[in-house]
């Protein structure tokens, strides 16, 4: 049974990972890269989102918030104060993680939709001091980020470097490592659900006041996967900072928090993979409805609207379901 | 210094009126449904969209606000009964989303018909401001206040005179049962979004002379409504009125004497500060739980 279980979650790692090398395939410009470097950047924030709002139940409406802080206190201490970049994103995680934690830790213990209020109002101050301490993190029209680099091996999208004797492009390499990123971003939530903390959580999910009362600290749980998605999206912050070299507020605003939400539930609650599909889909929407002009806003709101109300489980969830029960008719058949 | 204060205290006034009405919407629908709709503000975009344009076209002021405030209370009906109702089985979460989605779509439609651009539109009576204690008051703030007042004195009548009203109560306190003893849940669903977008629209309405409309105003509107809601405990109807208020006023003070920069980041340090020290609100109900 575990056995069968863990060679499940290594299949999936393992097709990810096959993914990832594959659609060099298909790209053929610096563009294709950059989409596809955000794309792994953003899924492995929502990644760890996916598991306060899959596993835990709660909502955050201000995870960009967190993203901010950590793109910010990147691009701040390592452009104006020549901080080191790797020891920067870890302090900068360090402190989200605190605040995460300062606010996570007293409305966790109340019952309700309390955190979705307090994370809506966390975001938001974030993002309006951003915008008006403008002599630090230049306002409104944003600031240059200098590239990522780790005991002076720098990695920016504009070297060349040689691998085992390739020619690789930086916007190559970018994408890669972005790739890592989100095979261990994938790894980890993994562990964590079949960890102590991911039992606990999904306990709850069955009976709250069951567990309670067999004396789990549901609140404490709930705090701790709160923390650990809010240190997801400020790693990914910094990380996305460095890579696209210039930030603006929007990367904080209340609109980027429901984006990341929305790849949440539009790919699958709960579903790991599925929010990586959410976040691949949503992150390229946009490109193929930006034809459309001004029909853009509209389309995009009821592309969102359709699929939330005929998949309600989200795309993956729900795709799987179809192939399930097809499968198992044609075993029926066959067998006929 | 008493003129400036006065000026502030009635600005704080207006605009909190307008919250209080989005916040009453918000409460109705979360209280029939437990969803949080964020298409709220949308209503109120609509109300001073559609005035303004039917004005354009010549219709008088009332009934440019009458056709307008019906055209969101249809929008509000369509709402529920082709993206809510249909997803019955989906978590509130999902159900959430879908209102993220409608509001999107709303607002791509409207800035479609109606452009991007600012509108203004005309005060309701004159144009000339009313002196009070040396403040300098803008005429249309005693409409807002006025037909707030009389939205809510409408309401409360609703709910405690009308069968209709009780229903829509006995429904949000408990549905099976409301069920059993013949309540039309559905029916009833349907006439809180109206009730919900009627409201929101009046306010987008008043207000619109004052702070002028865009498609996109919703959003925040929408947004400080929903602040007002928390404040005053998701649920409570008084609670939404009070929280409306009091957030209005709070942001004009700050905005007049601390910083305008920082007005937004009080409404929102308001929000924390409640749920660390008064989770339920200001009015929450305290319910025990049964299991």
């Amino acid at each position: 049974m575990l056995n069968s279980f863990m060679q499940m979650r290594l299949k999936g790692l393992v097709i990810l990972a096959v993914i990832i090398l594959i659609l060099p395939l298909f790209m053929s410009n610096p563009f294709h890269y950059d989409m596809a470097t955000q794309i792994a950047i953003i899924a492995a924030t929502v990644v760890g989102l996916n598991l306060l709002v899959g596993y835990a139940g709660q909502i955050s409406l201000g995870h960009a918030g967190f993203f901010g802080i950590g793109a910010y206190f990147s691009a701040v201490m390592t452009s104006n104060y020549d901080w080191p970049p790797l020891p920067t994103l870890l302090l900068a995680a360090a402190l989200v993680g605190v605040i995460a934690w300062i606010v996570g830790r007293p409305i966790l213990k109340l019952k309700g939709h309390y955190l979705s209020m307090a994370t809506l109002a966390v975001g938001f101050i974030i993002a309006i001091i951003i915008n008006n301490e403008g002599w630090i993190t230049g306002g409104p029209d944003g600031m240059p980020v200098p590239s990522f680099s780790v005991f002076g091996w720098e990695l920016s999208s504009f070297n060349q470097y040689s691998f085992l004797g390739m020619e690789v492009n930086g916007y190559k390499a970018w994408y890669f490592f972005a790739g890592l990123l989100l095979l261990l971003a994938v790894w980890v939530a993994q562990n964590i659900i079949d960890s102590p903390i991911g039992r606990a959580l999904r306990s709850v999910h069955g009976s709250e006041v069951a567990a309670r009362v067999v004396g789990v600290d549901t609140a404490r749980y709930k705090s701790l996967v709160f923390v650990i998605s809010a240190v997801y999206a400020s790693l990914m912050g910094s990380f996305y900072a460095h890579f696209t070299g210039f930030i603006t507020p929007h990367i904080a605003s209340f609109e980027h928090s429901i984006v990341l939400i929305t790849m949440v539930v539009l790919g699958g609650m709960a579903s790991t993979f599925g929010v990586i599909l959410g976040a691949a889909v949503l992150k390229l929407l946009p490109q193929v409805l930006a034809d459309f002009q001004e029909l853009e806003m509209m389309m995009f709101g009821l592309i969102l609207m359709l699929t939330m109300i005929f998949m309600p489980k989200g795309l993956l969830p729900t795709a799987q379901k179809l192939l399930k029960k097809k499968m198992s008719r044609k075993k029926v058949e066959e067998q006929a | 210094m008493f003129a400036e204060f006065i000026q502030y205290l009635f600005t704080g006034i207006t605009i909190g009126a307008t919250y209080a009405l989005v916040a009453l919407g918000f409460t109705l629908i979360y209280n029939a449904s437990h969803v949080i709709n964020f298409a709220q503000g949308e209503f109120l975009m609509i109300g001073g969209m559609a005035t303004v344009s039917l004005l354009g076209m010549g219709f008088p002021m009332p009934v440019a606000i009458v056709l307008a405030v019906m055209l969101a209370g249809i929008i509000g009906v369509a709402l529920q009964r082709f993206a809510i109702a249909p997803a019955k089985q989906a978590d509130v979460v999902t159900l959430i989303i879908i209102t993220i989605g409608a509001s999107i779509f709303i607002r791509g439609i409207a800035q479609l018909v109606w452009g991007k651009e600012y509108h203004v539109m005309p005060n309701f009576s004159s144009d000339e401001p009313i002196r009070l204690f040396g403040a300098v008051l803008n005429s249309q703030s005693f409409w807002v206040l006025g037909i707030g007042a009389l939205l809510v004195v409408a309401l409360v009548l609703f709910f405690t005179r009308t069968l209709m009203g009780k229903a829509i109560l006995a429904t949000s306190m408990n549905k099976d049962a409301a069920r059993l003893v013949g309540i039309r849940t559905q029916m009833v669903l349907m006439l809180a979004f109206m009730l919900s977008a009627l409201l929101g629209s009046m306010a987008g309405v008043t207000v619109a002379p004052i702070t002028f409309t865009a498609y996109d105003i919703g959003i925040m509107l929408g947004l400080k409504g929903f602040v007002a809601a928390a404040l005053g405990g998701l649920g409570s109807g008084v609670g939404a009125v009070v929280g409306g208020l009091l957030l209005g006023v709070v942001e004009a003070m700050t905005a007049g004497y601390i910083s305008s920069d920082y007005k937004d980041a009080v409404a929102f340090s308001m929000i924390l500060l409640v749920l660390f020290f008064m989770p339920r609100g200001l009015f929450g109900s305290r319910v025990v739980e049964r299991v």
